[in-house]
Order: structure tokens, then C-alpha cells, then sequence
């Protein structure tokens, strides 16, 4: 386990190279001078070629993406083009906002998934499964951000006590349903094919052939082994869910990394989406490690390589 | 004697074409499945709707109609009409073929790079499949719509880098179940028998291994359409992608966001459009891969 563990990191180094890397590049394939964005367009040339010798741009390439790295490993990421602001000040606490919602989408997608898919599984071609599995599809078709604009509508306006703009409290209800919707479409459709592949396994039928309870065969035998696999979906879902962040934030006029991302490129931002889109990379990095080495340890049965 | 002839004939007719017999087993399974095909007839009338639709409303979908603005749905305006007066009906039926184009021309540029990088990354191993595999985990080291956020940042907002940016987003997604086939199949004997009789690795390649994983490719296509219109259309609703007055769904509901606290048909039924799209093919892609192969369900 240490094993795969070490080697499972040692494999994540060529992708935070790749991430750093394309994000480092984006920069430089905007069309137009780089410079001349940071400075402004009415800047006069001296003032472009100030900037120009003063964010590095005269050095090589290489020599500019090795002190890129170096100042994001020590959490620089440049200057905000219009504000001026210091960009990783301004995405800390947009990150842990992003996190939260993606956080509580996940509880939600999990806990809505499961409960659903195992209905679904132990009550096979009854209507509760087919409803189950009409509702889940068409979650799974829903653009999210016109999900959060109905919620908004329907819900939000006639409920009073329930915001439907900002983050904290109760405002944080209508996003984290319109960010989860999806996910728990999506895991209650694994859990059911899951649990319907391991109830017909040998080892079920012995389980209910020696007189276990029915109750305990489908916990304590079948979803166990059947959680498996959706682990995995959990950990991709967290990559949809921080991607699909972008948009719920945007709808409910969240302060989180996401609407910061689509507001720096409205405005022509780069160090703001350049920072901000490398923080998402990097977290969903993270979050893939923790499912592979989870994966590792729920599963025994998987081979080390 | 001549029963023996006639079983012997019949025999050899079978084995003319073991492709077809699989195709037509594949299309009695899709038959039968009632969910993929109401997905499959969905998408042929949407098609249909896309090519022939715009002849044949009355209404033109970018001229604003003051007089008319904000009308609730009627026996004239099916759908209302917006801010502008414009019918939603119409920009909906002309925005029909902007979406099944950006949905469909993604997927075939993506899904062609993404299959050509599997099948060599499978076929060759070693280094090559090193290289292309690391930089497909970098590309999928990005969450979903952000990468495509990204490169319509770079490259700008219009439909072509919509496609572009979806199709970059897909090739990833491609090339990781191409190189799992592949690597499947290579190992077979009949790709050693070919090699014996002297082919090319380009014909092993095309002619002998692209065939035989062509099933998980057509699914992965299929359901891949679903995710390209869902992120097409949140680009477009970002103000990234489509710019108005195009009917693009997306950019509709992004620009009708501020009227629809009052008129609500006015977000509705963009968003019911895009759903009824995405779960057409999703429909459709689930039974596709239950007929093709069981074992995919997962």
C-alpha cells in the first residue's frame, strides 16, 4: 500500500508539470502582446516595454516558465491587470467557497445517489425503479445553470426565507441542489447496475441460502462490495462538479473561483483566470490521488498495477 | 445428397459476411429497447426539425418586433415571444441546427484525434505511449468545462472555438477506452497471424484493429453528443460561445435571464429544448452500448 501509494504521487508528477505548463502557455497564446494587455491599450511604448522587461517577457521561455512555477510554489500568482490586487489574496477565499459548494454537492449527490440506486436495485421493474430511473435521467439531461434558474424561480421567489443570491446560511440550498442534481443522477444509475451485478454473485445467494437477513444481505454483503466502483464515479464527479461550479455561481452570483474565472476573461484578466484555473486544476489533482488511493484500499481484490 | 448441398450452401452464405449478421443482431437488440428508440426517434425528428424548420415558420428569428414584446404563449407566438418581440418557437427551431452541429462536429474532430491517439498509443506502447497518455491525464487534469472555458478564452468567442474547445475536451476521453480496446485486442492471435503474412502496422492497424473496437467508439460518440450540447450551451450561457442575436439556446437564456422573473416562458423553454436534446442522446447512447455489448454497462 505505502508502495502505491509513493508510486501513485511519483505518477502525478508529469501532470502537474502538463497543468503548470498549458497554463503557463495560455498566456502566451492570447492573441495580441501580453505586455500590451498588462498595460493597458492606451499605453505608450515605453510604458509596454517597461512592463515587458518587468514581468520577465525579454527572457526565454523556459526561463520564464521555471520562475512562473517558482512563484506559484510560493503562492505568487502575479497581479490583478485591473485592480492591482495581489490575485492569490483575492482567490483564497473564493477557493473555500467553491469548495464548500462543491463539498455539499457531493454530500448531497452521494446521500440522494445511494438511497435512490439501492430503491432502484432491490425493487428491480417496479415503478418506484422505473420513476427512479426516468427522474435520473432526466437530471442527468438538465443543463444545470437552467436547473438553478427555475429553482430561482419557483422555489426561491415563492419561499421566502430562502435567498436566492450569495453564499452562507440558507442561500446555500438552491446551488448545492442545482450543482448535485447531476452527480446524484449519475451515481444512483451506478449504484443500481452495481448492486444488480453483485446480488447475482455466488456469494450472495450463500449469504441468504444460510438464512441471513435480507436486510443484512443488501448492506452488509452486496453494498459494500457494490460501493466500489462508485467511489470512482464519486471522484470523477467532483471534477464535473467544480467544472459545473462555473455556472451555478454564476446564476446564484456566488463570490466563489468559478464566477472569478468567467469575470476574468469578461474582463480581459489574464493572471486572475491564469491563477484561478491552475487552483481548480491543481485541487482536482488532489481530489483523483485521494479516490485512487481509497479505490486501493476499498478494493483489495485490484491488482498493484 | 441434395439436402446435404442445399445445408452446405446455406452454410456458406452465413459466413459471407459475419459483420452484417452482427449488425443485424445489434439492430434487433436496439429494437426491442423502447427507451433508445423513442431517443432514436428523437433525434432523426430533430435532425429533420433543424434541416426543414426554418422554412417553415413565418416568423424571422433576429428582427425585433416591438409591438409584440413579452407576449405569454398564444395561438400565434407557441412559445411567446421575448424582450425584442422576436417568437422563442422560431429562434428555437433556427437555433436547432447551430446545437446538433456544435454537438455532432465536436465529437467527430475530437473522437477522430482522440481514436487515432489511442489506437497508436495501444498499438506501439512503450515510449509513445507514454507521452500521449501523460498528456492526455494533463488535459483531463482540468475540470470538464474549464479547460473549454479556457481555450475560448484564448482563442475567443464564436461557435467554431466552441467546437474546437469541446473537441479538445473530448480527445482525452477518446484516446483512454481507444488504448483499452486496443490494447485488448492486439494481443489476440489473429493480429499475429496478420503480422506473419507481412502487413503493414498501418494496415493492422486500420484494417485489422480499428473494426473490432469500433462498438465502444459509436457509444462513447453517442453519449459524448450529450455532454458536448450541455457544454456548448453553458459556454454560450457564460457569454462565451455564441454571441446574440444568434438563436443559440444558451445565449437565449442567457440574454432573456433578466424578464424572465415575470415571463417565465422565456427561460423555460430554451432549457426544455437543451434537456430534451441531451436525454434524446443519452437515450439513444444507453441503448447502443446494451446492444453492442452488455459488458460496457458500467
Amino acid at each position: 500500500m505505502f508502495v502505491y501509494t509513493i508510486r501513485r504521487l511519483i505518477q502525478t508528477i508529469p501532470v502537474l508539470i502538463g497543468v503548470t505548463l498549458v497554463v503557463f502557455l495560455m498566456m502566451h497564446l492570447i492573441p495580441g502582446d501580453p505586455a500590451q494587455i498588462m498595460a493597458g491599450e492606451r499605453a505608450d511604448a515605453e510604458t509596454v516595454e517597461l512592463t515587458r522587461d518587468r514581468l520577465g517577457l525579454n527572457d526565454p521561455l523556459p526561463v520564464q516558465y521555471g520562475s512562473f512555477v517558482w512563484n506559484a510554489v510560493q503562492g505568487d500568482l502575479g497581479n490583478s491587470i485591473r485592480s492591482g490586487r495581489d490575485v492569490s489574496a483575492e482567490i483564497v477565499p473564493r477557493f473555500w467557497v467553491t469548495v464548500e459548494l462543491a463539498v455539499y454537492s457531493t454530500i448531497l449527490s452521494v446521500f440522494m445517489g445511494l438511497i435512490a440506486g439501492i430503491i432502484s436495485a432491490t425493487r428491480r421493474n417496479s415503478i418506484s425503479d422505473m420513476v427512479i430511473m426516468v427522474v435520473a435521467l432526466f437530471g442527468l439531461s438538465m443543463p444545470n445553470f437552467w436547473l438553478g434558474l427555475m429553482l430561482i424561480q419557483y422555489i426561491g421567489l415563492t419561499v421566502g426565507w430562502i435567498p436566492v443570491s450569495g453564499w452562507g446560511g440558507a442561500a446555500v440550498i438552491l446551488p448545492v441542489i442545482t450543482l448535485g442534481t447531476a452527480g446524484a443522477a449519475i451515481i444512483a444509475r451506478m449504484t443500481r447496475s452495481s448492486m444488480l451485478e453483485v446480488i447475482h454473485q455466488d456469494y450472495i445467494r450463500t449469504a441468504r441460502a444460510k438464512g441471513v437477513k435480507e436486510r443484512y444481505v443488501i448492506y452488509k454483503h452486496a453494498l459494500r462490495n457494490a460501493l466500489i466502483p462508485v467511489v470512482t464515479v464519486v471522484g470523477l464527479q467532483f471534477g464535473v462538479l467544480l467544472g459545473g461550479a462555473v455556472l451555478t455561481e454564476t446564476v446564484f452570483a456566488i463570490n466563489g473561483l468559478g464566477r472569478f474565472v468567467v469575470e476574468g476573461i469578461n474582463q480581459r484578466d489574464f493572471p486572475i483566470v491564469q491563477g484561478s484555473v491552475l487552483v481548480l486544476a491543481l485541487l482536482f489533482v488532489l481530489v483523483n490521488f485521494i479516490v485512487d488511493i481509497s479505490y486501493r484500499l476499498l478494493n483489495k481484490r485490484i491488482e498493484l498495477d | 445428397m441434395a439436402d446435404t448441398t442445399v445445408s452446405a450452401s446455406t452454410v456458406e452464405k452465413k459466413r459471407i459476411n459475419p459483420q452484417i449478421e452482427n449488425f443485424k443482431n445489434v439492430w434487433r437488440k436496439l429494437r426491442q429497447n423502447r427507451l433508445a428508440m423513442a431517443g432514436g426517434f428523437l433525434i432523426i425528428f430533430f435532425c429533420v426539425a433543424a434541416v426543414v424548420g426554418p422554412w417553415l415558420t413565418s416568423n424571422d428569428p433576429n428582427m425585433p418586433n416591438v409591438s409584440d414584446r413579452l407576449q405569454g404563449p398564444s395561438g400565434e407566438y407557441w412559445f411567446g415571444t421575448d424582450h425584442h418581440g422576436r417568437d422563442i418557437f422560431t429562434r428555437l427551431v433556427h437555433g436547432m441546427s447551430i446545437t446538433l452541429r456544435i454537438g455532432i462536429s465536436s465529437v467527430i474532430v475530437g473522437g477522430t484525434v482522440g481514436v487515432f491517439l489511442g489506437i497508436i498509443s495501444g498499438y506501439y506502447g512503450g515510449r509513445i505511449d507514454a507521452v500521449i497518455m501523460r498528456s492526455m491525464d494533463v488535459l483531463l487534469a482540468f475540470p470538464s468545462i474549464l479547460l473549454a472555458l479556457g481555450i475560448v478564452a484564448v482563442l475567443g468567442g464564436s461557435i467554431t472555438n466552441v467546437i474546437i474547445a469541446i473537441a479538445i475536451f473530448s480527445i482525452p476521453v477518446f484516446a483512454r477506452i481507444v488504448r483499452g480496446s486496443t490494447l485488448a485486442v492486439r494481443k489476440l492471435e489473429y493480429i499475429d497471424a496478420v503480422r506473419a503474412l507481412g502487413a503493414s502496422d498501418a494496415r493492422i492497424i486500420f484494417l485489422h484493429i480499428l473494426p473490432n473496437i469500433v462498438s465502444p467508439i459509436i457509444v462513447q460518440a453517442t453519449l459524448f453528443i450529450a455532454t458536448a450540447v450541455l457544454s456548448a450551451t453553458g459556454l454560450s450561457f457564460l457569454g462565451l460561445g455564441a454571441t446574440p442575436p444568434t438563436p443559440e439556446w444558451g445565449a437565449m437564456l442567457a440574454d432573456g435571464r433578466n424578464y424572465m422573473w415575470d415571463h417565465p416562458h422565456i427561460a423555460l423553454f430554451p432549457g426544455l429544448a437543451i434537456a430534451l436534446v441531451v436525454l434524446a442522446f443519452n437515450l439513444f447512447g444507453d441503448g447502443v452500448r446494451d446492444a453492442l455489448d452488455p459488458k460496457l454497462k458500467s
